[in-house]
């Protein structure tokens, strides 16, 4: 573990920080974990929406401060 | 289950080619089917070199440029490359505008004419901004 990438998507807006998220999904290995930092509050309910769409695990979205981390691990 | 998305851009402010490059962008991204029909005031934004920032129609536009929301033509270029959107321009005000399928940002496909688009987009849901 201890594998974690972490993507500062801090200060853009939707769909910003998805957009992000995504980019780095495709280069990422199958079983990665990737942490996305987003400040925006529409992303926040957003990205995890999209990560059970497109089936990848949701692993925890927590705010610390004015800051979302979202955490996901690529699952196909 | 992919959705097929089709949306027509002919305005060329900056809220509605933002809203159609957001909604592109995530749908591609999420496994739809998205072609993208570029046409009249939308299209010159897309001319290689075109700076990309549009005339606000009204205040959310102006916010928008103030802050940091992803510009327009980037949406656009996300869409196509991280979930294959087409992105077509209309052979129409191509003619008109005088420019070549080569003078106009990569990503884009060949010109299309509205015969061949409205076949492509039989059984779609389709959007104009």
């Amino acid at each position: 573990m201890g594998q974690c990438k972490v993507i500062d998507a801090r200060n853009t807006f939707c769909p910003g920080p998805l957009m992000e998220l995504i980019t780095y999904m495709k280069q990422a290995k199958v079983g990665e974990t990737l942490e996305l930092l987003s400040t925006d509050q529409g992303s926040a309910t957003d990205v995890p929406e999209w990560i059970k769409k497109v089936g990848h695990e949701m692993i925890s979205s927590e705010k610390v401060g004015e800051v979302w981390h979202i955490k996901v691990r690529k699952a196909k | 289950m992919a959705r097929k998305i089709d949306i027509v851009c002919v305005s060329g402010t900056r809220e509605k080619l933002q809203m159609a490059a957001m909604f592109a962008s995530v749908a591609a991204a999420t496994g739809d089917t998205v072609t993208v029909f570029f046409s009249m005031n939308a299209l010159k934004h897309f001319v290689k070199g075109a700076a990309g920032d549009a005339p606000s129609e009204g205040e959310f536009g102006t916010l928008m440029n103030q802050h940091g929301v992803p510009p327009f033509k980037q949406l656009f270029k996300q869409a196509a490359e991280l979930g294959d959107a087409k992105l077509l321009p209309c052979s129409m005000a191509m003619d008109l505008l005088k420019i070549t399928r080569d003078e106009l940002d990569p990503e884009f496909g060949p010109p299309t004419g509205l015969t061949r688009f409205l076949s492509d987009a039989e059984g779609g849901q389709l959007l104009t901004f």
